[in-house]
């Protein structure tokens, strides 16, 4: 091979997936798809094309949002969804404390293990929305209804990534600790609970977070929170109030961010 | 870590007398935050309710069993429509995230005071509002049906894609950069053969990951009228057949397990 063919040969770049079979089948099999989603989409167009103007309207009523002739009930509800969150987040994390130890492959014993997965994966499958919708069944409409779904969810949640992390401990230290003749509780105080506790508060907040958010939508089935505000306003037409709450949503959530990137970086 | 006198005994603690109150001021305040809360709660509740919802539990259950499986002929459609609601969301999610992305990375944003910050509220405002908030406003400005979800699934993606992206982007390799730009390439082919391959394994993962939770999500955006099998469960509910109630959430279950391990293999095999 001569030197020049090198260049003149050209150079195509390497496909992400290497298999031409894989590859093309993959592509043939995305566009049967497509096809086949596409042509059972039935759209009406008729009222799409009718909902454009109000999706003018829509995004106009952000410009400037009406914050003041529903405020008080606006007030009420995010007060209540803040509440929920809070409630519903040390709920679960006082309840999934114990699921998660026990769902810990090296602290427990077999049958305990298996059954804390099994309360796990029980708690993660729903959606928070289904479990609101059930917890509303069950406990009638209010708060209540709200914060047990949101707890439930938590449980889930929080148990889960506990377990892993308590999994990945470093075993040197927990011998340490068991060489002194510490107690079983004395053994968790100070060789585990230190280990995990850093991350888990930083989990605790992302949890408290997502809550806020899911305390925004369990509303909407009747569970308590800013949801049921939102719904009357969308129900309504009034775009400007559920504009303004759509815009204190999103200031709160971004301020429950920040301050929990610094609390978990003064944590850590 | 500190030391206590004793006598003449020095006794280890934990924390010095300082760290000690100031944790223990933490807890307090975090209590009475909580004890606050629950009296608040307690108010609004109606606790006869609650004493007998285990009564009422048992009594939904037993009308549960047995799931009436004839039912499911009828469900099949609902669950086309949900998958194709996830799938084309997260399609049209990922489609605009890429751009956004780009814009919000430090290191291919034309402008980190101006571009930057527009990019960050997008992603921010499109995670903050839950999929089904998303649905809700569409619904009223479009109409129910599933081309409500679809939409309000890649609004509400946008963000996710796109904040887990743009940190991808931000952990390149800038050497094999530099060497694109070495060879006096263009911008956009810079960006077609110094950053793109770089991020392209874990744009694949993130868009498996979301498509995995559209699944999850899209099966209740029937309850606000955004189609799918949401719309099944909430009739079901609404006109009490638990029966009903019992197929639907088995197949809700089915789904989210295959899903979630349809997702698990193919990120299995990218990375």
């Amino acid at each position: 091979m001569s030197e020049n063919s090198a260049f003149t040969r050209g150079w195509k770049r390497p496909p992400l997936i290497a298999s031409p079979w894989l590859r093309w089948g993959l592509l043939i099999g995305g566009m049967v798809y497509l096809v086949l989603a596409f042509g059972t989409l039935d759209v009406n167009w008729d009222r799409v094309s009718a909902g454009l103007p109000r999706a003018q309207r829509f995004l106009g009523s952000f410009f400037p949002p009406d914050f003041t002739s529903r405020w008080e009930d606006i007030y009420i509800g995010i007060f209540e969804s803040l509440w929920m969150t809070v409630v519903s987040t040390v709920v679960g994390i006082a309840v999934s404390i114990p699921v998660g130890l026990g769902a810990a492959r090296n602290l427990s014993s077999r049958p305990v293990y298996l059954f804390c997965r099994g309360v796990l994966a029980v708690s993660r499958t729903f959606p928070e929305i289904i479990l609101a919708l059930f917890a509303v069944k069950l406990f009638g409409f209010g708060p209540f209804a709200g914060i047990i779904a949101l707890s439930i969810a938590t449980i889930g949640f929080y148990g889960k990534l506990l377990a892993e992390d308590i999994e990945d401990m470093d075993p040197v230290q927990a011998e340490a600790i068991k060489s002194t003749g510490a107690s079983w509780l004395q053994w968790l105080n100070y060789s585990v609970q230190p280990q995990v506790m850093p991350r888990m508060i930083g989990l605790g907040l992302y949890r408290l977070d997502i809550n806020f958010r899911e305390s925004a939508v369990v509303g909407i089935v009747g569970g308590g929170g800013i949801g049921a505000t939102l719904l009357t306003s969308f129900d309504r037409y009034e775009f400007d109030s559920a504009a303004a709450i759509l815009l204190v949503i999103i200031g709160i959530v971004m301020l429950v961010e920040y301050s929990s990137g610094y609390i978990r970086q003064w944590v850590q | 870590m500190s030391a206590k006198q004793q006598g003449e005994l020095k006794v280890w603690q934990r924390r010095t007398p300082i760290q000690h109150w100031l944790n223990w001021a933490g807890w307090f305040i975090a209590v009475a935050i909580f004890v606050y809360c629950w009296q608040l709660v307690s108010d609004k509740t109606v606790w006869m309710f609650v004493w007998d919802a285990p009564s009422q539990a048992s009594d939904m259950a037993s009308r549960m069993v047995p799931p009436k499986w004839s039912y499911m002929s009828s469900l099949w459609r609902p669950v086309w429509d949900t998958i194709n609601i996830a799938t084309l969301g997260t399609m049209m999610a990922v489609v605009m995230a890429f751009p956004v992305a780009f814009l919000a990375a430090r290191n291919t944003t034309p402008s980190v005071r101006f571009v930057r910050p527009v990019a960050l509220f997008i992603i921010v405002s499109s995670r903050s509002i839950n999929s089904l908030l998303w649905a809700l406003m569409l619904v009223s400005i479009i109409g129910p049906g599933i081309l409500a979800g679809v939409i309000a699934i890649g609004l509400r993606s946008i963000g996710f894609c796109a904040k887990l992206l743009y940190e991808a982007i931000e952990e390149i390799d800038e050497s094999q950069v530099e060497a694109i730009v070495a060879t006096g390439a263009s911008g956009t082919q810079i960006l077609n053969f110094g950053i793109v391959p770089q991020i392209l394994p874990a744009f694949a993962g993130i868009s498996v990951f979301r498509w995995d939770i559209n699944i999850r999500e899209s099966t209740v955006l029937g309850l606000v009228g955004a189609g799918g099998i949401g719309l099944q469960l909430n009739a079901s509910i609404n006109t009490v057949s638990w029966t009903q109630v019992s197929v639907i959430l088995l197949v809700i279950l089915a789904t989210v397990i295959v899903s979630e391990w349809v997702s698990a293999r193919v990120r299995h095999a990218i990375i």
